[in-house]
Parts: structure tokens; C-alpha cells; sequence
């Protein structure tokens, strides 16, 4: 049986009341209820307080570079097709230094999944304006007010990732049931997570989330239809869908390799006498 | 050696001169003859001027020479660049009808209706270019079954391989119409078995006989046709050839796929490897084992994208910030790129860093004759693995301090111990940490991998006599230019000999010092601007070197330029 016990990791630097520790427990508590083992999970982080998430939690871990945590989460889903891969980063990581990363993973349609702690602000810098700060907010880098934000669930529906949606550090029942889904769905799952950012973020707090977040499975909606689930996606200000935006059956980049298809490429022997033959090729 | 046959097809791009140099090179290569063939082409799909020198012979041939026997000039630049360069009783060969105002009454000009040929006997006029492949044959009286072969092997059997084996024909029967007996003859034997590849394909074949399951890679002249290669190997020999979306994503998927257990590498070249410097240095604090080919083109920036130059010595040795450990090696030859990509991955995973395999175009897309390769000498060293028990499983630590400073590795998800690592300092399990015992402790055992590395390094290769007055000193692709200026200069009764270099880092620093204490004078030869090998000798042995032969046009060395110039500073 895995328990809660089996993913307390190291003891969080994060400050009191951080979002993060949501984000957090509903992680923890989605693989518990999936009886996934830590063995079993890769957590693939980048830079930003969300990088540190995976030392929090437990499993195996690779904590990469700023911006750069899904290419490596890639990397390691195929080499071992068997590892449940999770990637984690922050908005600045995912939508700024990794923004490439996060179209072209979405458009290929990985099988692996996406959380995105997104604060609208960096923290682990002390302050300054990311890319999903709301237009006009004053940070010590956008003395004149940050320019217009990146809308990151659009951006996912419309590069082909296959699964998207949106939760909120603030409800971890709901966040961890979204982390089930993602996990559970084959393909590129993105999770943008809002949590408030208690030292640096005096805008959008936990206060603010709470009066305009509401659920898109009180209101039955189909996140099959693109076309709604876009209109979802542009909707941001007195109210915040969160929920399951989109969500289809789309070719997964994995499916298609023929490599794959005698197992876990990291299972396969390696075998020097296929390069006879090969070579056999230049004579 | 007796036959010393130089070829050579200029034309634009577009005009098939590179599937009739390849092809050249192939039914040469299937006849028995050593073959030596290089690319020189231009940025773009249409247009401006390429060529392609083959260079025959009966012996081993290490580089391409200066002379042209027989010239196909598929227009007018070819002739106008090319044919002062052809030796005096060469041939060019030329579509009279196309290109106007040559004059045949010099017989060193041979007009063959080309175009009319292609288009009357395989009916396509595009094929003037397997045209003029048969007539050049035929010049040598070659045999013209070979070709056949060659061309149905190319070209398939079916409608496209028996047109091109018509042109051929009309090509091969024009000459021997006209101008039977007229020439020399190339004989054909079909009882070699030397393979005819590029350096290129060298490092593909030698990744994959290392077991390499995973690339990704980003498109980069004159590093591309590798990517193309593994992504066409992928189904029959199960791997996996990502084209990722910048060389950025391109290492940091290799690094996951190492990460994950399984040999992984990208090639690049110029700016793309600039791309990737963040990598290195990911690669380098969590220990990962990948293999990164540097094709080097000229640079910097976009630079020259389709040359050749030596340019990116220094920058490799210190790509990335902070100090940790890497190594760079560079073939000498395209046999050699086989074996150097083996030990490369070996290196990669005994010693957990990155590593670097200097190439550059010339290397990169010249063809080369092989003999067949020993494949029993292959060796896989896969480094110090974890061996997992129950008990032991939760006390696994990626990064355990240990006195050769490697650490053993298990995989992720393969059994039940966590494989932890961070591209922040960790401590030993591989969790971030800013305590400076840890800290001191990671950074030393990283560069602790340094000596036993250092005792994997060899003895550079040596040629010419023992002692001597001069002593060249290389790296890398020049070597076989340097080679044959050897023998041009031994035939001048130079006092000289070579010490070339195929790794890099770290550095064989006892074998060069000795080279440059016994040696009245000593050069380096570098296809570069500022000598980057002659400071690595300094920084290293903290000699000087009396001198510099230094090219950075984008264009390789000939062992004709070599000779003079050593002979200009040592006179």
C-alpha cells in the first residue's frame, strides 16, 4: 500500500501561506490514490520556488535548468516508456525561459504531464513581472506596469496539447483529482495551477482566486469541443474557469516511434553484430 | 603507388554534381581503387558554383590533391575556375551546345552534346549529369558494368535507375565512339570488401555499434546528414531520433535519455552548439554521460555555413561556466571518427561527463575508402553500475563521494532506488544543498574524475622519423594533408616528421612537450585563425611553438599547400 508517509520528502524553505504547499500535498495525494510507488514517478523540475518541489515530495528526480524541465522529462519518457513522467515549473520557467519548450512539447503531444505553479510573478528573484503578471501590475522590473500576459491555456489548445486545465493552489481536492486526470490521460497534459505568492505578489492573493475561481464541472461542460474550450480559454477576470478547459484523443509523439514498440528502450540489449550488416551497406 | 587519378564535376546546384561525385567515388570504391573525395558547395539549393573532387588511386590516399586529370564542367564556372587546375594532359569535358565559345581545338577540351544525349536516350534532359558520369568513365575506359551496378543500387531498379543507366551509356558509347583507345585505362576488380563513407556516417555507424538509442538534434550544416542518418536506422535498429525544436531542447533531451539509462548524444555545429553551452554545464554538475558532435563550420555567428574550419578548440575546452570536467576528442580520419565516437560513449559513461567530438565539414562530408572494420575490437564499458538488493535499495545516493570520484549509477524506475541529482550543488543523494562541506566535497570528487581519465589518453600519432628537425604538430581532420606533405617533403630531403593530435582533453601534455624539447623547430598546422592549438601547448607544456601554419578561408588544406609553406618557414 502507498501512503502520504511514502512521499514526505525534505522540509519546505517555502514561506508560510506559500501556494506552493498546496500544490504540494494535492501531488502528493493524487499518486497516493493512483498507488503509484515513488519508484515508479520521474519529477522533472526547473528553476524558480517551484523547482524545488520535487526535493519536497519523493520519487526519482531531476532538477534541471531554468525553463528547461521538459525537454529532459522527454528525454527520460523515452528512453524508459515505463516511467510516469511529471514536469514542474513555474510561469516564468514554463512561459518565459521555456516558452519554445512548452509550444513544441504541446504540438508533438509527449506523454507526459505538466504542472504549472503560475503566481503571475517570481518569487525565488524577489518580485519582478512574469510573463502571466496581469497588464499594468508594478513590479520593480515594469516601473510603468507589465505588458499584456501570456494566456497559457489558449496557447496550449491551439499548439495540440491534448489535455488542458486549470487549478487552484487554494482547493486541493479539486487540484489533486485535475493531477489524477492529467496523469491517467495519454499525451501532453497541461495543468496551470494559480496559487498566490504571499511575499511578492499583493494583487492577485489568495483572496482574489478564491472570490473568481469557479468550477467547470458545476456547470456540465463538454471539454471535447475546441471551439468552447477557446472560449473557456480567453475567459480571465471577475471570474476564472478552472476544471478540465480541453481534453481530446489526439496522436501521442511516443505511439509513434517503432523503437518503442519492443519495450522500454532503456530494457533493450545493446547489440554490436546489427552493425555488420550495417556497414555491409557502404561497400 | 602507380595510379594517382584526380576528377573532378563543377557545376550549380541543382545539377546533380553531388550525386555524380558520390557516384565516382562508389564505382571506384567497388573496383578496388583507395578513393578520397571532398565537398566544396555554397549556402544555397539552386544555383552558384559547387564541386566535387574524387581523387583514384591504387594505394592509400589520405587527402585530396591539387591537380584534375579529368574535369566535367557542368558550366561555365567550372571551366573558367577549374580548368587552369587540370594537370596537362587533362581532360574537360563540356556540353559544347550549352556552353558557347570554348574552342576544341585545344584537345584538352572534349564537347560532349550532353543535354542532347539525355534527353534522346533516357529522356530526361536533367540526366546530363550521369551523362557525362558515363563519358568520364569511358575516358579511363572503366567498366561500364560496374556502373551499372552502382547506378541500379543508387537508383533502384525500376523506371529512374534504368534512365540513368541509359545516360550513362549514351554518355560512355559517345566517347568510345569517337575517341576509342585515345586513354588510359582504369581496370576494375570486384574482390575488395572497403566500404566507401563519409565522417559523417563514420560517427552514425560508430554511435549506433556503441549502442546509442536516442538522439535529438536540431538540422546545422555540415552536422545534419547525421540526425537524417540515425532517424532513417531508427525502425530497423530500434532508436530513437528526435528532431527537437532548438539545440536548447536538443541536449536537454539527450540529457534525459542518459539520465533515464540509455547512450544518448547530439551533433551540431557553430551557433547550435552555442545553443547547447547551458547543457554542457547540466550535463557536467549531474554527471550525465552524453556524446555531443561538433561539426565545426567557420565562425563566428552564421560564419561560412557550408565550410570548414578549426575554429572551435578553445571554445569546447571551456564552453560553461564553473569548473568541471569534460573531454574532447577529434578524428584524424573518417576510420578513425568510428572509432573515437565508441570511445566516446565509453568515456561518456565511465567517467559520467559530457563529451565532446571535434569535427569539422571537411571530415564531416568527405568520402573516404575504409577497409573493412575489425568489429571484434568493439568494447562497450558501461561504468560503475548500482547493483540493487532489497536491503540496499533506499540507501542509494547518485552522488556518493567515492575516492575514484565516480559515483555508481542506478536508473530511474528500474528498481526501487531513487535516483536523485540537481543541476544546483546536492549533496551526495542528490538534493540541493548550499552547505560548503557539501559543496567542497561534490566539486572535488567531480574533478577527481579527471585522473583516471587522464590515463585513458594515448600516444598521439607519429609519422616521419624518430628525430628530426622540424616537427609538425595537428589536430584533428588535417591530418592527412599533413601526412602526405610529409612524404613531399621527405621526397625534398626535409629533415621532419608529425605528431598529431585525436585527443584533446585532457590534454597528452608529456607526449607534445617531448615532440617540441626534441625538435630544432616545431609548427603547429591548424585550419584557424589565432593558432588554438599552439596556446593549448602553452597553456598545457608551457612551451611556445616557433611557428604557425595557419588557414581560415573555409577551405581545407592540400598536402601541396602544406609543403610549400613548411618550406617557406624553414628556409
Amino acid at each position: 500500500m502507498v501512503a502520504m508517509s511514502d512521499y514526505a520528502g525534505l522540509k519546505p524553505t517555502w514561506c508560510p501561506g506559500c501556494g506552493n504547499f498546496g500544490i504540494l500535498k494535492a501531488l502528493n495525494r493524487a499518486l497516493v490514490e493512483m498507488k503509484i510507488e515513488p519508484h515508479q514517478v520521474l519529477l522533472v523540475s526547473g528553476i524558480g520556488q517551484s523547482g524545488k518541489l520535487p526535493h519536497y515530495s519523493r520519487g526519482n528526480v531531476f532538477n534541471s535548468l531554468h525553463g528547461r524541465p521538459v525537454p529532459p522529462a522527454i528525454g527520460a519518457k523515452i528512453a524508459n516508456s515505463e516511467l510516469i513522467v511529471i514536469a514542474i515549473s513555474g510561469d516564468g520557467d514554463a512561459y518565459g525561459e521555456g516558452g519554445n519548450h512548452f509550444l513544441h512539447a504541446a504540438r508533438r503531444n509527449h506523454d507526459v504531464t505538466y504542472l504549472v505553479h503560475n503566481n503571475q510573478i517570481y518569487g525565488l528573484t524577489k518580485g519582478q513581472a512574469s510573463p502571466t503578471s496581469d497588464p499594468g501590475f508594478i513590479t520593480k522590473t515594469t516601473p510603468y506596469g507589465a505588458a499584456s500576459p501570456v494566456n497559457p491555456i489558449a496557447l496550449a489548445i491551439v499548439s495540440g496539447a491534448s489535455f488542458v486545465a486549470r487549478g487552484f493552489a487554494g482547493d486541493i481536492d479539486h487540484l489533486s483529482q485535475l493531477i489524477e486526470n492529467g496523469i491517467s490521460h495519454r499525451g501532453f497534459a497541461l495543468i496551470d495551477i494559480l496559487q498566490p505568492c504571499v511575499s511578492f505578489n499583493h494583487k492577485n492573493t489568495f483572496q482574489w482566486y478564491q472570490e473568481r475561481v469557479h468550477k467547470l464541472e458545476d456547470k456540465k461542460y463538454d471539454p471535447s469541443d475546441k471551439k468552447s474550450a477557446l472560449e473557456k480559454a480567453l475567459i480571465w477576470g471577475e471570474e476564472i474557469p478552472i476544471g478540465i478547459i480541453y481534453e481530446d484523443d489526439l496522436p501521442v509523439y511516443e505511439d509513434q516511434l517503432p523503437a518503442l514498440s519492443d519495450g522500454p528502450l532503456v530494457k533493450q540489449k545493446i547489440n554490436t553484430r546489427r552493425v555488420k550488416k550495417l556497414l555491409t551497406e557502404f561497400t | 603507388m602507380t595510379i594517382d587519378f584526380n576528377f573532378m564535376i563543377g557545376g550549380e546546384a541543382g545539377q546533380g554534381v553531388q550525386s555524380v561525385g558520390f557516384l565516382l567515388s562508389k564505382v571506384f570504391a567497388r573496383g578496388g581503387y583507395h578513393v578520397f573525395a571532398d565537398q566544396d558547395y555554397e549556402s544555397r539549393v539552386r544555383g552558384g558554383h559547387n564541386f566535387f573532387r574524387v581523387r583514384v588511386s591504387d594505394g592509400k590516399v589520405h587527402a585530396i590533391a591539387e591537380g584534375v586529370d579529368i574535369l566535367i564542367a557542368l558550366n561555365m564556372d567550372s571551366i573558367e575556375l577549374h580548368q587552369p587546375k587540370t594537370v596537362a594532359q587533362g581532360m574537360t569535358i563540356f556540353d559544347g551546345e550549352k556552353i558557347k565559345g570554348i574552342s576544341t581545338d585545344n584537345s584538352n577540351f572534349l564537347s560532349i552534346p550532353l543535354e542532347k544525349l539525355a534527353e534522346e536516350e533516357a529522356g530526361d534532359k536533367l540526366m546530363i549529369n550521369t551523362v557525362a558520369l558515363g563519358a568520364a568513365l569511358s575516358l579511363v575506359n572503366y567498366d561500364l558494368n560496374m556502373l551499372n551496378e552502382v547506378l541500379a543500387s543508387h537508383f533502384g531498379k525500376g523506371k529512374v535507375g534504368n534512365s540513368n543507366i541509359a545516360a550513362a551509356k549514351a554518355g560512355f558509347d559517345y566517347i568510345q565512339s569517337k575517341h576509342k583507345g585515345e586513354f588510359l585505362k582504369l581496370k576494375s576488380s570486384s574482390d575488395t570488401k572497403r566500404m566507401l563513407l563519409t565522417g559523417n556516417e563514420a560517427i552514425s555507424v560508430g554511435a549506433i555499434a556503441a549502442g546509442c538509442k536516442f538522439m535529438a538534434a536540431y538540422p546545422m550544416t555540415p552536422a545534419s546528414s547525421i540526425m537524417e542518418y540515425m532517424a532513417a536506422k531508427a525502425k530497423d535498429l530500434d532508436l530513437v531520433m528526435v528532431h527537437a525544436e532548438d539545440e536548447i531542447a536538443a541536449i536537454n533531451m539527450t540529457i534525459g535519455a542518459a539520465y533515464a539509462g540509455v547512450r544518448a548524444m547530439t551533433a551540431t555545429s557553430g551557433s547550435g552548439l552555442c545553443l547547447m553551452v547551458e547543457g554542457i554545464g547540466l550535463a557536467g554538475i549531474t554527471e550525465t554521460p552524453v556524446v555531443i558532435i561538433d561539426a565545426q563550420r567557420p565562425g563566428p555567428a552564421v560564419g561560412l555555413p557550408t565550410r570548414t574550419e578549426q575554429g572551435d578548440l578553445q571554445f569546447v575546452l571551456h564552453a560553461h561556466h564553473g569548473d568541471f570536467p569534460r573531454a574532447v576528442l577529434a578524428p584524424a580520419t573518417i576510420e578513425d571518427a568510428f572509432w573515437i565516437t565508441i570511445k566516446a560513449f565509453n568515456w561518456a559513461e565511465k567517467y559520467q561527463l559530457p563529451v565532446v567530438i571535434l569535427t569539422d565539414q571537411h571530415l564531416a562530408s568527405s568520402h573516404a575508402t575504409v577497409e573493412p572494420l575489425d568489429l571484434s575490437k568493439i568494447t562497450i564499458d558501461r561504468g560503475i553500475l548500482f547493483s540493487e538488493k532489497e536491503e540496499n535499495a533506499l540507501e542509494y545516493m547518485r552522488h556518493k563521494v567515492t575516492k575514484s570520484g565516480v559515483s555508481p549509477r542506478a536508473f530511474p524506475g528500474l528498481g526501487k532506488a531513487l535516483v536523485v541529482t540537481d543541476c544546483d550543488e546536492h549533496d551526495e543523494e542528490g538534493h540541493l544543498t548550499e552547505d560548503a562541506v557539501d559543496r567542497t566535497a561534490q566539486v572535488q570528487k567531480r574533478l577527481q574524475k579527471l585522473i583516471p581519465l587522464e590515463k585513458e589518453i594515448g600516444t598521439p600519432w607519429k609519422h616521419g622519423p624518430e628525430k628530426a628537425e622540424t616537427t609538425l604538430i595537428s589536430w584533428g581532420s588535417t591530418y592527412g594533408a599533413i601526412y602526405e606533405a610529409l612524404d613531399i617533403l621527405h621526397k625534398e630531403e626535409t629533415s621532419i616528421n608529425m605528431l598529431h593530435l585525436n585527443e584533446l582533453c585532457p590534454f597528452p601534455a608529456k607526449a607534445v612537450a617531448d615532440a617540441i624539447s626534441r625538435a630544432r623547430n616545431s609548427y603547429v598546422i591548424e585550419n584557424n585563425a589565432t593558432g588554438q592549438l599552439a596556446q593549448l601547448i602553452k597553456a598545457e607544456t608551457g612551451y611556445n611553438v616557433s611557428g604557425q601554419i595557419l588557414k581560415y578561408d573555409g577551405r581545407p588544406f592540400t598536402p601541396g599547400y602544406i609543403a610549400r609553406a613548411v618550406q617557406k618557414e624553414v628556409h
